[in-house]
């Protein structure tokens, strides 16, 4: 699966059309609260989450996260785009609620066991 | 025979929006030199735990990261209010973080169980009213 089967899966939006979104989603971690995400992550992480500030981004870089989904329509902010890009951390939003996001994903990666 | 390289940051009190600045620039150090991304990425998250507690709780302090070719060591110390219970914040879930820190996503009580696990070895040494000193290694 890739990050663009993944934007397909959640009906998301890619917000910066210069990223690669041919990059391999291997491991998915859905979560609002960073110190969860910090805990719980394993490598070559897609980063689901509703929360919205610098602090995600940063998370995602400790992390080595490929990738964030901004849940609930949260839209990140210019900052924030730049810091992911700089990064080298794709980014996209979806109106999904977390769990809808979170099952819709799991359902496709399990299709057929 | 060489020493280790030594790298020194001052964490400020109040720039929870800017926290992690010493841990991303520690990160970029060390990938340079050539530590392997599963190393990286242990002593990112540490680091990180550990800077981001410094805010939120100790007003800030000093961050040294002394590097060899065996090992990564790092200590962070502050002079804030110290830990009454060590006991106890090493226990997962428990917290002292205010609701704004909480609402910006941390302050699960996740940080310094996470720093332990993520690292060989860690010691906390703490005086009430007098502040915090914790060093932690990772073998290379």
């Amino acid at each position: 699966m890739t990050q663009r089967d993944v934007a397909k899966i959640l009906n998301a939006r890619f917000m910066d059309a210069s990223q690669d979104f041919d990059r391999e989603a291997v491991n998915f971690c859905g979560a609002d609260m960073m110190s969860e995400a910090l805990a719980f992550s394993h490598e070559n992480t897609t980063l689901l989450t509703g929360l919205c500030n610098p602090q995600v981004i940063r998370t995602a870089e400790m992390l080595d996260v490929h990738a964030l989904v901004f849940v609930r329509g949260k839209t990140p902010t210019p900052e924030m785009l730049e810091m992911a890009k700089e990064k080298d951390i794709v980014v996209m939003c979806t109106d999904e609620t977390m769990y809808n996001a979170c099952g819709k994903i799991y359902h496709a990666i399990h299709e057929g066991e | 025979m060489a020493g280790p390289i030594v790298l020194t940051y001052d964490v400020q009190d109040g720039e929870f929006q800017h926290v992690g600045e010493a841990s991303s620039s520690v990160k970029k150090e060390l990938r340079m030199l050539g530590v392997s991304p599963e190393a990286l990425r242990r002593i990112s998250v540490a680091l990180y735990e550990g800077e981001v507690n410094m805010v939120i709780h100790a007003h800030g302090g000093k961050i040294t990261v002394e590097i060899t070719p065996e090992e990564v060591r790092m200590i962070l110390d502050d002079v804030g209010p110290g830990i009454p219970d060590v006991e106890k914040a090493m226990q997962a879930g428990w917290s002292t973080a205010p609701e704004e820190i909480r609402n910006l996503g941390f302050g699960a009580g996740m940080g310094l169980p996470n720093m332990k696990a993520n690292t060989d070895i860690m010691e906390i040494d703490t005086r009430v009213g007098e502040g915090t000193k914790i060093t932690m290694t990772v073998k290379l």
